[in-house]
């Protein structure tokens, strides 16, 4: 059945590519747990410790036993979802990073949509009509977006829109306190709150969620229209749109239905990219703005040297992206007919 | 010598005899005689030409040079002490005497960003100089022998492009200790992929070339073949890739300083005082948190428009 399809194969085999890759991803956070700044029994026994209780520790945590047979007991740990247990919280690490995941994924799917809705027509435009003012405007954008420190535009904005303008409501959270939490149904409030039918919560939560989103956007749109405009000119450049062209198709149909749909891969394929700098960027983001999600999760964390907290977040990010990864090359392998062939 | 001359000696075409330029009819003639005896000026007069089409680029490279003469010369030409406070003049607007203000300590805003350019510039600097090194080193190596070298890199490099980057950093900096130094090593080890891979590409097209072979056969060891001989040619894509770099390692390290990793108060750094400022923009004093972060922009800006403009005079083909 494999052989006679060559696109399940090509999928099978993307799948097993990226088993190396976890691999590597849990040997690298495995000795990133283990590198921790003097002994980590030391530190896990807690202040009050006495030698004895070190020693205890030391033999509970099983760091008495060698490296490998170490890592074996860590992989089984991670197995059954056991991150540690985070200091601050007092509870499972998985625990404060699954209640958290959803804030933060809303905050940054919504960033992306907003990118991508800003982005790729702003690239069309400037491969349409290279040398105009939307072509300028675009490598405007393009390059100031990359160099736009995260941190630093959220506090503009926070500036600009809460403090001068007051159109925007205190960057305190996901929702001012006026509001009820929506029932958890998937975690994403605005989602929840249609679901409930509750509109008034729906506007306060899209309202707390504007600021933030947009710095994220304004971050990750550059990358995406800078790929749209280049795919876009060479798509626009290339033989199959000269023939339809010639065959005297409307421009509407060769610019949508044939330039931009061949244009669209490898703008998908950077989205892999950038949500990578996106989930970075969240971090930051999410201090500006207090939102309740996983980064800001990380930086108190790491203020109060919680250090199990910090690796677990470092991992499922990195399982996350790797995930995300794999989505978008199966996503690709639907989307680009000739991908399956290639592969054999 | 004209525009046109300078631009073919850029773009890599076909380098013509001089006498045999009449041949060929349609060409000026007058540019392509000028073009045989002058080859070692002929880099320096597409940079001319090329900074002269592109006013940005020009101004990059001014923005450059007082970048350096801050980050060089900064600490004896600013008017205050950056560390000095003074409790009577805390949170002043900007004025003539504090022209970017002053912070909630009393310390000059303008003295502390200018201060902060050294610092900023050092740890990206030699984050970048430490994965300009490393990576080269790993990706030249895989790149000329190839074989398990090559797989085994190439997986490693994957599984360290599978972290978020910024995210690695900050486990990294968590794992290693909140010193200055971690922040740099955090920095190299997230770029060190680009470099790596850029090299590898570049020496594994030419290990074979004519130019490898015959530098082989005439005795050279094939480390001195690859070091001296394949490498170079890596060298100006290598440049682009640095300067891009470079903004991006410092937009890095103030990320990491703007969470509270690494560097700490009172140093004057860029992002930490972001993040110090960050608490008065609520209640109107922006100029703490908007000039150094201006600044920030500012040398990361730099940095991409300098890397755009290297890219142009490197390869003016590759222009998007």
């Amino acid at each position: 059945m494999l052989s006679k399809s060559p696109k399940l194969r090509a999928v099978l085999f993307r799948c097993a590519q990226s088993i190396p890759v976890v691999i590597g991803v849990v040997i690298i956070s495995f000795l990133l747990t283990r590198a921790l700044p003097g002994d980590p029994a030391v530190y896990f026994a807690g202040v009050a410790a006495d030698e004895a209780s070190i020693e205890q520790t030391r033999i509970e945590m099983g760091l008495d036993k060698p490296l490998v047979q170490q890592f074996f007991v860590y992989v089984g740990d991670l197995l059954r979802g056991d991150l540690g247990q985070s200091l601050s919280s007092g509870q499972a690490v998985a625990t404060d990073l699954a209640n958290r995941l959803p804030a933060s994924l809303e905050l940054t799917l919504t960033a992306l949509i907003l990118a991508c809705a800003i982005a790729i027509p702003l690239g069309i435009l400037a491969a349409t009509r290279p040398g105009t003012w939307v072509d300028h405007l675009c490598r405007v954008v393009v390059t100031a977006g990359v160099s736009l420190p995260t941190f630093f535009t959220g506090i503009l904005l926070i500036y600009i829109f809460y403090y001068l303008l007051g159109i925007a409501p205190s960057p305190l959270g996901r929702l001012d306190f006026i509001y009820l939490d929506p029932d958890h149904v998937t975690g994403f409030y605005l989602i929840d709150a249609a679901l409930m039918g509750d509109w008034e919560t729906w506007r306060g939560a899209a309202k707390q969620l504007m600021l933030p989103a947009i710095t994220l956007a304004l971050f990750t749109l550059a990358p995406i229209a800078r790929m749209t405009r280049a795919s876009m000119l060479t798509a626009l450049s290339s033989d199959f749109i000269r023939t339809a062209r010639a065959a005297g198709l409307s421009s509407r149909k060769v610019l949508y239905g044939y330039a931009l749909r061949n244009a669209l891969l490898p703008v998908v394929t950077t989205l892999g990219m950038v949500f990578s700098f996106a989930l970075g960027a969240n971090v930051l983001v999410e201090k500006v703005f207090a939102w309740p999600g996983i980064g800001s999760y990380a930086v108190e964390a790491l203020v109060v040297s919680d250090y199990a907290a910090v690796q677990g977040f470092v991992l499922a990010m990195a399982l996350l992206f790797v995930a995300l990864n794999l989505v978008i090359d199966l996503l690709y392998a639907v989307i680009d007919p000739r991908i399956g062939f290639t592969a054999q | 010598m004209s525009d046109v001359s300078a631009d073919h000696v850029g773009t890599g075409a076909p380098r013509l005899p001089t006498e045999n330029a009449p041949a060929i009819a349609l060409a000026p003639v007058e540019p392509i005689a000028t073009e045989g005896p002058q080859q070692t000026s002929g880099t320096f007069d597409h940079l001319i030409y090329v900074l002269k089409a592109n006013p940005v680029t020009l101004f990059a490279f001014i923005m450059f040079g007082l970048l350096i003469v801050s980050a060089v010369f900064g600490p004896s030409l600013v008017p205050y002490d950056p560390l000095q406070t003074n409790a009577a003049n805390a949170l002043q607007p900007p004025s003539w005497a504090h022209w970017f203000g002053t912070d909630n300590v009393g310390r000059d805003v303008f003295s502390r960003v200018i201060v902060a350019t050294r610092l900023d510039l050092s740890i990206s600097v030699a984050a970048v100089a430490l994965s300009f090194v490393v990576g080269s080193a790993l990706g030249g190596i895989a790149g000329y022998w190839g074989g398990w070298i090559d797989s085994v890199l190439n997986r490693f490099l994957d599984t360290i492009m599978a972290f978020p980057l910024f995210v690695l950093a900050m486990g990294i900096v968590a794992a290693l200790g909140n010193t200055i130094e971690n922040i740099i090593y955090a920095t190299a080890i997230i770029n060190m992929p680009f470099y790596a891979r850029l090299v590898r590409a570049e020496v594994n097209i030419r290990r074979d070339a004519g130019f490898a072979r015959a530098a082989k056969l005439a005795g050279n060891s094939d480390l001195r073949v690859l070091a001296f001989h394949i490498f170079p040619n890596a060298l100006p894509p290598m440049m682009v890739q640095v300067s891009l770099n470079l903004g991006w390692a410092i937009l890095n390290a103030a990320g990491l300083s703007f969470i509270g990793l690494g560097v700490r108060p009172p140093t004057p750094e860029w992002g930490i005082m972001v993040a110090e400022g960050a608490n008065f923009i609520v209640s109107g004093e922006w100029w703490l948190a908007v000039f150094p972060g201006l600044w920030l922009m500012i040398a990361v800006f730099t940095f991409n428009l300098l890397g755009d403009g290297l890219r142009d005079i490197v390869d003016p083909r590759k222009r998007t």
